[in-house]
């Protein structure tokens, strides 16, 4: 944040670390695939690729949108306010469960997803 | 003494610019932010019906998966010389700029064809909105039709925000030299923002998708 006070009008950032965040952005994307090729339990699979994207989304965010080099206020102005009704839109997802009960009934197992 | 208020009514700025950013970049915020909720929505509608039905899981890793790796590749690719756009607009270098935008939007449209290309691949295996293939029906018993419905939604939708990004870059590259940095910067702001919608976009539909059975 402090690095930007002095020079505000630049684009601040060199093309270096932008660069090494594109690298990382593909080792990330490597390693997803590589989970893919390996076929992980699902539950696993989700949890580890949710995490490895929301990295791959606050690198976006900070670096190639600039967001780091913005005024904090700038910054908790639009994010709290995402992330938070995203999580409000979550609580709709238990429910899916009660909905694979009702279709495929409680006595007999549901399919197990593959 | 004197420089340190100074300094600190400089930041200020007597609350003219409270955010420190023009008014358009702060509107591209805004409707990035609302954007993003439109995007989650749509995926967390996928998630529902997906953990609420039986699921085909269709797409094998060669060549289903790694084609879309590519798609993946190109589309980040894509914002790396964006951002190398913005940086030399702001040192001044505005033609320079417009190539890097013009590379940008090529990058763009090749991942419209690849992405259109994988559309008819699924769309001649017989999968439509509200249908799947009698095959897939025989391997996934009880699959709901939905399949098709998220999967074109999704897609399309950020199908089509990389086309209106191609089109908004190629005229923000035709006028570079007339527009303030911070134009410039804004039309970098869309790029990355659809970009970032497809690194939730491929993990979700096709990296949890791999077909258990198929290398």
């Amino acid at each position: 944040m402090s690095a930007h006070a002095e020079s505000h009008d630049h684009f601040a950032g060199t093309n270096r670390l932008f660069v090494s965040v594109w690298v990382w952005l593909l080792a990330l994307t490597g390693f997803e695939v590589f989970l893919g090729y390996i076929r992980l339990p699902v539950m696993y699979m989700l949890v580890i690729l949710m995490g490895a994207s929301i990295i791959k989304a606050a690198l976006i965010v900070a670096y190639f949108m600039h967001m780091r080099f913005e005024r904090l206020n700038l910054v908790m102005t639009i994010v709290p306010a995402v992330v938070i009704c995203i999580c409000l839109l979550l609580i709709f997802f238990p429910d899916s469960f009660r909905a694979r009960e009702l279709r495929y009934g409680n006595a007999q197992a549901a399919p197990e997803q593959r | 003494m004197a420089t340190e208020a100074q300094a600190l009514t400089n930041d200020w700025g007597g609350g003219v610019h409270p955010y420190h950013v023009g008014h358009r970049k702060l509107g591209m915020w805004l409707f990035i932010m609302s954007d993003s909720l439109t995007f989650s929505a749509l995926l967390i509608g996928y998630a529902y019906v997906r953990a609420s039905n039986v699921w085909p899981t269709p797409f094998s890793f060669y060549p289903g998966i790694v084609f879309s790796s590519i798609m993946t590749l190109v589309l980040l690719s894509s914002s790396l010389t964006m951002v190398m756009a913005v940086s030399s607009s702001a040192k001044g270098r505005r033609s320079r700029a417009s190539k890097w935008i013009l590379a940008t939007a090529v990058l763009g449209a090749t991942f419209i064809v690849l992405h259109l290309i994988e559309w008819k691949h699924l769309i001649d295996e017989g999968v439509r909105p509200f249908q799947l293939p009698q095959e897939w029906l025989e391997r996934w018993p009880g699959a709901t039709p939905l399949f098709g419905a998220t999967f074109f939604g999704i897609t399309g939708v950020h199908m089509f925000h990389v086309f209106t990004g191609c089109i908004y870059l190629l005229v923000v590259a035709v006028r570079a030299k007339k527009l303030k940095h911070e134009d410039i910067e804004i039309s970098g702001l869309y790029w990355h923002f659809v970009d970032l919608v497809w690194m939730f976009v491929f993990p979700m539909i096709y990296l949890l998708s791999v077909d258990p059975g198929k290398h």
